[in-house]
């Protein structure tokens, strides 16, 4: 892992600065996450009452069962769409703000604000646009371009509506850090490629882009961590992961195994899989993206 | 600029004015949707133009009380709100700019067994380990109080990571020139750290603010009091309702309201971060 | 963090919360009643309280039906839970085989001493929450049963009598062809819930079972049977109509989108809960509405029979003391009063649960001022119910409702037929009740 060429030699001082963390995150994540990994062993009703160990029975009904391993293809698609369209959107809208020297502030100030929408209200203002009677999209679709939109029946709908409505909550937030990527990039390394005839689109992809590469990176975990973790509000109110599952996500399945079904061994189960995901995951980008980015 | 494109400005602008109005168009239907009747929006595709009910349905949130179907004032929900908003987000920058700071400056030993585990909370909302967590927060005897609402929301990876990625594109000569003017390391970090981060701190503080201020599910989860229910649990609160139709009209002029805060905070904020980036002038 | 503290006392003071005496005894009741009939159902809190000085019953909002229950759930574990909590009807299968966390409400009144006649309550409502001994478990609170709604305008305007609601589902087809073809709307009927109206309810109204062992009443090692062939025939008609226009699915679990298409006048029959009634006329701005029973096939033996309800009751959490305990017992006893009863089921369109409450309403001749409001009472007690028309009782139901949305669904889009969609249901149903059955047994 990366670290400085100098460090500070202090022995006791890195622990007290990590202190307040590595308490906070032990106890109300590391600890209830132990709790999980027990319960993903065992077998027992609703209200803990009585319990028995069933070993490794959990994990093999799930891996079993056709409606987790069509939740784990239906995740993937929706990530990465999700993370393409997110970041897309927001590097060409922030490359646009970076051209702007007047009016820059402004047109970030119109694009930032929507941010503010709670998830939770974010999905029924979804909800009201696409809704097939009322909504003005379908509307739009149908009168415009004899599209017949109907989310609750056509599942390629439905994964659009979720994959739009996940990215739009999302773009402000990376626009944000793409300006800031941007602007952090010294004008005296443009002008240089200018002079030595290099275009807009040559000048971006040989010099803006792998100078952003850190944003990106950090941007692109989060994204993920975002498409993976926190979409279930977006999908509660748009699609309830239907129809016929086919927007029915991972961590959405865990959310409604769990806290609505409550099966609780199923669902401790799933998020452990989960949570080896995620280590992997994160392993895998630290050791072969971080060595590519440059800083 | 590095040389005049008419053409790329133009493209610019077109694109960034489209970009506005996907972005903001659900927050207009909001808007809409608070100046028209309640009956509005189920009878006929929804209205894209003003409606004349805006001063009543305002009125009637502010009054509160059954006609609005609030049973909590909207003034006490406003308060929870911010407190818990404000104080996620002062508790995370604190807490993970410092861990961040531990984690890059200094070597030792179990350095990289605590980053992986501040590393994997970025993962498991709190939705999906919700009943160990409430057990937890029941035995500090944490139900029912700002502590409850607070803290644990704090214990997250994703500052961390940032500050992480932040002090590492801080040239190494910066460090070595506080070292050999005798600088400590708490000195390094208040001089040089904290102003170089100013700008991640600022848009770190809005994502936080907002973060914290649209939490639902926790706070339903550990308060019952209603003196501590939340803008955003009281949204949620009056749309669902079961076998009748909600007051859209009432619930998206709280909605608006619920929004001005953290819009401020966007505003005002942006203020900072652009000062921030035009003072380290590169 | 000094200024949460100040922020609590300055929050807590703005609300004004009514102090109360030390000597009161505290009953936390926790419900899943947002919007306007939050403000009714914490209004019978208030006027409880005002009668006697001894408890006082704090009612507290606690999300949806879903965070309701798992929120209780998760603070009985943390042995933090409220005497009383609102539970919709598919958590009973789950709530009863909890036995050491729940305190039946027939041994919570007879431990209090309460007089109490369980023969005063209206069969066809308590039925479903009692025992295979016809002991009351919970207490019945917001109750109702699927009924038509239909747009008399659009009937008119399509050349039907604006004054007959279709009863069969032959007419249904013929009524929404007329619809539909005359041009007076879109589509012809829609529906809420669809496996509560159009699987469950429609199984018991055509006395066909839905499991094994008196549904589910009889014990855990239950099993679904809803895969015969008077379903198999009326979700195949549902395709069909679908696939033709007369028929608009409207989404899973509640169906979020009926409501509008009725509203919108897209669609000229509604079927939804009888206790939607009040929204349904206060959103129907621009036409009239009249409401009739659920239809049936009329060449099907038995049917109608009667349908079953659906809505949450209270189920009351074991661990309160001996007071607490008394406190809850007393509030029930005050909300099952014909006067209280008779005027929740007015203010909200419930069902009323005594037949004290029904005959109060009738003498007040509130069904003479709102025709129709009695068309859930007369529907859920056409007949005698039956084994197959008592109600349901299986466990992990919420799963399996997720189940069936997601088969009919299926079925919709052309991926199964309507037999394959239920063999489907049935199958991966067993599954979930075998799971609940190791988990409880």
């Amino acid at each position: 892992m990366q670290t400085k060429r100098t460090i500070f030699g202090n022995k006791g001082l890195p622990y007290l600065l990590l202190a307040p963390q590595l308490i906070i995150t032990g106890i109300f994540f590391l600890w209830p996450a132990a709790q999980a990994v027990r319960q993903s062993f065992l077998r027992e009703d609703a209200f803990g009452l009585n319990f028995t160990f069933v070993g490794l029975r959990n994990y093999e009904r799930l891996l079993d069962s056709p409606e987790y391993l069509n939740a784990i293809k239906v995740t993937v698609i929706f990530s990465i769409s999700t993370v393409i369209l997110a970041l897309g959107v927001s590097l060409v809208l922030a490359l646009a703000v970076d051209r702007m020297i007047r009016s820059g502030r402004a047109y970030t100030t119109l694009l930032v604000w929507p941010y503010a929408v709670a998830p939770a209200v974010a999905g029924i203002l979804w909800w009201f646009i696409f809704n097939p009677t009322i909504g003005i999209m379908p509307y739009v679709l149908e009168t415009f371009f004899g599209y017949d939109w109907n989310h609750l029946l056509t599942p390629s709908d439905a994964m659009i509506l979720v994959v739009v409505a996940a990215a739009w909550k999302q773009i402000s937030y990376n626009f944000l850090f793409f300006v800031a990527g941007l602007q952090s990039i010294p004008n005296s390394l443009r002008e240089a490629a200018a002079i030595d005839g290099a275009g807009p689109f040559k000048r971006f992809w040989t010099i803006t882009l792998p100078l952003l590469s850190p944003t990106t990176f950090f941007l692109l975990v989060v994204n993920i961590v975002y498409t993976l973790f926190e979409t279930f509000a977006v999908i509660d109110a748009t699609t309830e992961g239907g129809p016929a599952q086919a927007t029915n996500i991972l961590v959405y399945k865990v959310f409604r195994d769990g806290f609505v079904g409550l099966n609780f061994g199923s669902s401790a189960a799933q998020s452990v899989i989960l949570m080896g995901l995620v280590i992997v995951l994160t392993f895998v980008q630290f050791r072969f993206v971080e060595r590519r980015v440059t800083y | 600029m590095v040389e005049n494109q008419r053409w790329l400005d133009y493209l610019a602008h077109a694109v960034l004015i489209l970009g506005v109005v996907i972005v903001a168009f659900p927050v207009y239907v909001a808007v809409i949707a608070s100046t028209h009747a309640p009956t509005a929006f189920t009878s006929g595709t929804i209205p894209l133009l003003p409606g004349g009910n805006a001063v009543e349905t305002y009125t009637g949130v502010f009054e509160g009380g059954i006609a609005s179907q609030m049973s909590v004032p909207i003034g006490v929900m406003m308060t929870n709100s911010m407190i818990m908003a404000l104080a996620i987000a002062f508790g995370k920058i604190v807490i993970s700019i410092l861990s961040a700071f531990a984690i890059v400056y200094f070597r030792f030993p179990f350095r990289v067994l605590a980053f992986w585990m501040i590393f994997i909370t970025l993962m498991l909302p709190v939705e999906v380990r919700i009943v160990p967590t409430f057990e937890v927060i029941s035995n500090l005897n944490m139900l029912n109080s700002y502590y409850g609402l607070t803290v644990p929301l704090m214990a997250s990876a994703t500052a961390t990571f940032l500050f992480r990625q932040v002090f590492l594109t801080i040239p190494d000569e910066m460090m070595e020139a506080a070292r050999i003017d005798g600088a400590g390391p708490m000195k390094f970090f208040k001089d040089i750290l904290l102003p170089m981060s100013q700008t991640n701190i600022a848009a770190l503080f809005v994502i936080l603010f907002i973060y914290g201020w649209n939490q639902y599910l926790w706070p339903i989860l550990v308060t019952t009091d209603d003196s501590y229910q939340t803008i955003v649990a009281g949204i949620k609160r009056m749309a669902d309702v079961v076998d009748s139709e909600p007051l859209w009209n009432s619930i998206m002029s709280v909605t608006v309201l619920a929004m001005l805060p953290p819009v401020a905070v966007v505003i005002f904020m942006q203020r900072l971060f652009v000062k921030g980036l035009v003072d380290s002038e590169k | 963090m000094k200024f949460s503290h100040f922020a609590a006392a300055s929050a807590a003071s703005v609300i004004a919360l009514s102090s109360h005496a030390a000597a009161q005894t505290q009953i936390d009741w926790w419900h899943a009643m947002g919007g306007e009939l939050g403000e009714k159902t914490e209004a019978l809190a208030t006027a409880f309280n005002a009668t006697q000085s001894e408890f006082v019953v704090v009612p507290s909002y606690r999300g949806s039906y879903a965070e309701t229950m798992t929120g209780a759930i998760a603070a009985f574990r943390a042995g933090e839970q409220p005497d009383i909590v609102q539970v919709f009807e598919v958590g009973t299968g789950t709530m009863m085989a909890a036995q050491g966390a729940i305190v039946p409400v027939y041994q919570l009144m007879a431990n209090a001493g309460v007089d109490f006649d369980p023969s005063a309550f209206l069969p066809a409502v308590v039925g479903y929450y009692t025992d295979p001994e016809g002991n009351m478990l919970s207490m019945p609170f917001n109750s109702s049963t699927p009924i038509l709604y239909y747009n008399r305008n659009i009937f008119e305007a399509a050349g039907l009598d604006p004054n007959t609601p279709p009863t069969t589902w032959a007419e249904v087809e013929e009524f929404s062809r007329q619809i539909v073809s005359s041009g007076a709307a879109e589509c012809g009927f829609t529906s809420r819930w669809v496996s509560w109206a159009q699987l469950e309810n429609f199984s018991a109204w055509h006395n066909q079972p839905i499991g094994t062992l008196q549904n589910g009443f009889g014990g855990l090692e239950t099993e679904l049977t809803f895969n015969g062939p008077v379903q198999v025939r009326h979700w195949e008609n549902l395709a069909r109509w679908e696939d033709e226009g007369l028929y608009r699915y409207a989404g899973p679990g509640g169906g979020n989108d009926a409501g509008p298409a009725f509203y919108s006048q897209t669609c000229g029959i509604l079927m939804e809960s009888s206790a939607g009634r009040a929204g349904v006329m206060a959103n129907a701005t621009d036409f009239e509405v009249g409401i009739g029973m659920l239809p049936y096939y009329d060449d099907v033996d038995g049917a109608p029979q009667n349908t079953i309800i659906g809505g949450a009751t209270l189920w009351v959490l074991s661990g309160g003391s001996e007071e607490e305990q008394r406190g809850v017992a007393e509030f029930f006893n005050f909300l099952s009063s014909p006067e209280v009863q008779a005027q929740w089921h007015q203010d909200t369109g419930y069902l009323p649960i005594t037949q004290a409450a029904y005959e109060l309403s009738q003498a007040q001749g509130y069904y003479e001022a709102n025709p129709g409001a009695d068309t859930s009472i007369r529907q859920m007690t056409l007949n005698e119910p039956t084994e197959n028309s008592r109600g349901l009782r299986f466990g992990n139901y919420v799963q399996i409702r997720t189940v069936i949305d997601e088969e009919f669904e299926r079925l919709l889009s052309g991926a199964v037929d309507a037999q394959g969609a239920l063999d489907a249901v049935v199958e991966r149903g067993n599954a979930l009740i075998r799971e609940f059955e190791d988990a409880n047994g």
